[in-house]
């Protein structure tokens, strides 16, 4: 496993998708950078209060972790999409699986190589870009490891899904099924939240299930939910609680994520690559 | 290396289905220890289905078998099995030197030992000057030329060959023959699958020929190739002709060739004397065994028209 592992990882480094991800980082952290101290010397120059633009800029920051959250999740479909099936199509797995090693072995080998450039990737940049907004806004969120971890989080499931998907499908079919995936379940939690609105005023309404439903299928919409809540200021987790038209903003979260929550996400990512290893068991080559 | 008593192949009845396709019937064979073993067939015929058995990378339908002593597909027997896949490709970011050091570490090769390993496998297949170069820039013959080095690395007591020449030019075929050869003489016994016959004649000590998923012939080459005959190349000779030969039998004609089996060899002028007196021209006289190609071609053509 470990021999894969490594291997992964020099692909990785080997074929610049390591330097293409580090200077992607880079430039979208500039940019954000930039971006965010444009808009506080325009605050600041119009005469908005520091607690005005530091709730703007909390907010701007959680545009950016969802774009970026997105980003992650294709990074991860697209690393893991082609890891298994493009080695069998080009017949590196009949050379590689006719050593002594097991096919679980080579499959946890893929996963934890993908998963440590993933969560570098996710982490390093995730880590800069709140560092240079707090620099140039002032404003440092409640917590920087909470929603590093689980937006890292909402990666490695995904990178899971995307396994489990490539040990079956072609590359790019394992690859978009794995985005659409991500994308309906944040779609499924969206929904519930504005359901969250209507039932304020209508008792008969509930589309909670759907969110539920959705978080059971695929949990990286309740991992997002940890990451608004790492990044809010806690005035405006005080303010906004309860609040109906609040808590339908899908970039609002009035609680982190369960436990429950968090502990079905690492089952799931142990259950999906379980069925991976099956999956892959049971393939001719 | 010493040799084992145990076939390190050894297969009874091994049948695999795809869906509603019988890729292979019935395959019985065995394969010694230090043995070239010729395994020849048409496309189709089941060939790599079978290495892919042997191998593990696909499950059998039925019947049994043991490679090295042990089960199908076993781990630790994988560990002793070199293989080099027809269809062949290795991760084109890595250096040849950094590929066999991957398959080092898979097969679980001490360290020590391992450069010299890795030299005399590059040297074997001609690749001492470009064991620094990336893979992705070889040509497919010199892919394949690094998957026989792979396949050989750490001296394995079976390798397993799926078409090896067939992205090589002559010069490559010629020194594959040398490789199995070198491999031999290791005490390394060759499962080479092919479908050129020439190469298979030239080198292999045994072979087994399989048409639609049953093996047809099994043997050393001199038995599957069968008795020696006598070919004579004639003009003017009619199957009436035959009657007055009588004393040769037997004769047969193929075209304008008479070919007379079982003739001992102070009876060939006596044949062509017979065949002057009757006024038949006679061309030329070759005694020998079939090639192996004729014989393929019997037997191939035989069970297609036995189906038919």
């Amino acid at each position: 496993m470990i021999t894969i592992a490594r291997l992964t990882i020099g692909e990785a480094a080997r074929r610049r998708i390591l330097w293409v991800l580090i200077a992607l980082a880079i430039v979208a952290v500039a940019i954000t950078g930039w971006g965010v101290d444009r808009l506080v010397s325009a605050a600041r120059d119009s005469g908005s209060s520091p607690l005005t633009i530091q709730l703007g800029v909390s907010q701007i920051l959680i545009f950016i972790a969802f774009m970026f959250s997105f980003v992650l999740a294709m990074t991860a479909a697209f690393l893991g999409s082609p890891a298994i099936a493009t080695d069998i199509e080009s017949g590196i797995a009949l050379a590689l699986l006719a050593r002594p090693i097991r096919r679980s072995s080579y499959l946890l080998g893929r996963w934890l190589g993908l998963a440590l450039v993933l969560a570098a990737y996710g982490a390093g940049s995730g880590l800069l870009a709140i560092l240079v907004v707090g620099w140039v806004s002032g404003y440092m969120p409640p917590s920087i490891w909470l929603p590093l971890a689980y937006v890292v989080g909402q990666g490695l499931v995904v990178l899971a899904l995307s396994l489990l998907l490539s040990t079956r499908l072609p590359p790019i079919g394992a690859g978009a099924v794995a985005v659409v995936a991500f994308g309906l379940a944040w779609m499924a939690g969206s929904i519930e939240r504005v359901g969250v609105a209507i039932a304020a005023g209508n008792p008969g309404v509930d589309l909670s299930i759907i969110g539920q439903l959705g978080r059971v299928i695929l949990p990286t919409d309740g991992l997002w939910r940890g990451v608004i809540y790492g990044l809010e200021p806690g005035v405006v987790i005080a303010a906004a609680s309860g609040q109906p038209l609040a808590e339908a903003n899908p970039f609002f979260a009035a609680s982190p994520p369960s436990a429950e929550l968090v502990a079905w996400s690492v089952a799931w990512a142990v259950l999906v690559m379980g069925a991976a290893a099956i999956s892959l068991r049971r393939r001719e080559l | 290396m010493t040799t084992s008593p145990v076939p390190v192949i050894d297969v009874t009845g091994l049948r695999k289905r795809y869906g509603r396709v019988e890729a292979l019937a019935d395959l019985t064979m065995t394969v010694e220890p230090g043995e070239v073993f010729g395994f020849l067939g048409p496309n189709g015929a089941g060939k790599t289905t079978t290495v892919k058995l042997l191998l593990g990378l696909a499950r059998p339908s039925g019947g049994r078998g043991r490679v090295l002593g042990a089960p199908l597909g076993d781990r630790e027997a994988r560990r002793r099995i070199g293989y080099l896949p027809e269809l062949f490709r290795y991760q084109p970011w890595l250096r040849a030197r950094e590929v066999l050091a991957l398959h080092a570490d898979l097969m679980g090769l001490p360290a020590a030992g391992r450069g010299r390993a890795f030299d005399d496998a590059l040297e074997l297949v001609g690749l001492t000057d470009r064991a620094s170069d990336s893979v992705g820039g070889f040509s497919k013959g010199m892919q394949q030329r690094l998957g026989l080095g792979v396949a050989l690395v750490g001296e394995p007591a079976l390798v397993v060959l799926d078409e090896p020449t067939s992205a090589l030019d002559p010069l490559g075929r010629i020194d594959v023959r040398g490789i199995l050869r070198t491999a031999r003489d290791r005490g390394t016994a060759v499962f080479l699958n092919s479908h050129l016959l020439s190469e298979v004649e030239q080198v292999c000590d045994r072979v087994a020929i399989i048409d639609r998923g049953r093996v047809v012939a099994e043997g050393p080459l001199a038995a599957v190739l069968g008795e020696e005959e006598t070919r004579i190349r004639t003009e003017g000779l009619a199957p009436p002709g035959l009657a007055a030969l009588q004393a040769f039998e037997p004769l047969r004609l193929d075209g304008s060739d008479l070919v007379a089996r079982e003739l001992a060899a102070e009876r060939v002028p006596e044949l062509v004397a017979a065949l002057v007196v009757l006024g038949i021209r006679v061309h030329g006289v070759t005694s020998g065994r079939e090639s192996l190609e004729q014989r393929f071609l019997q037997l191939v053509g035989r069970d297609r028209e036995g189906a038919a």
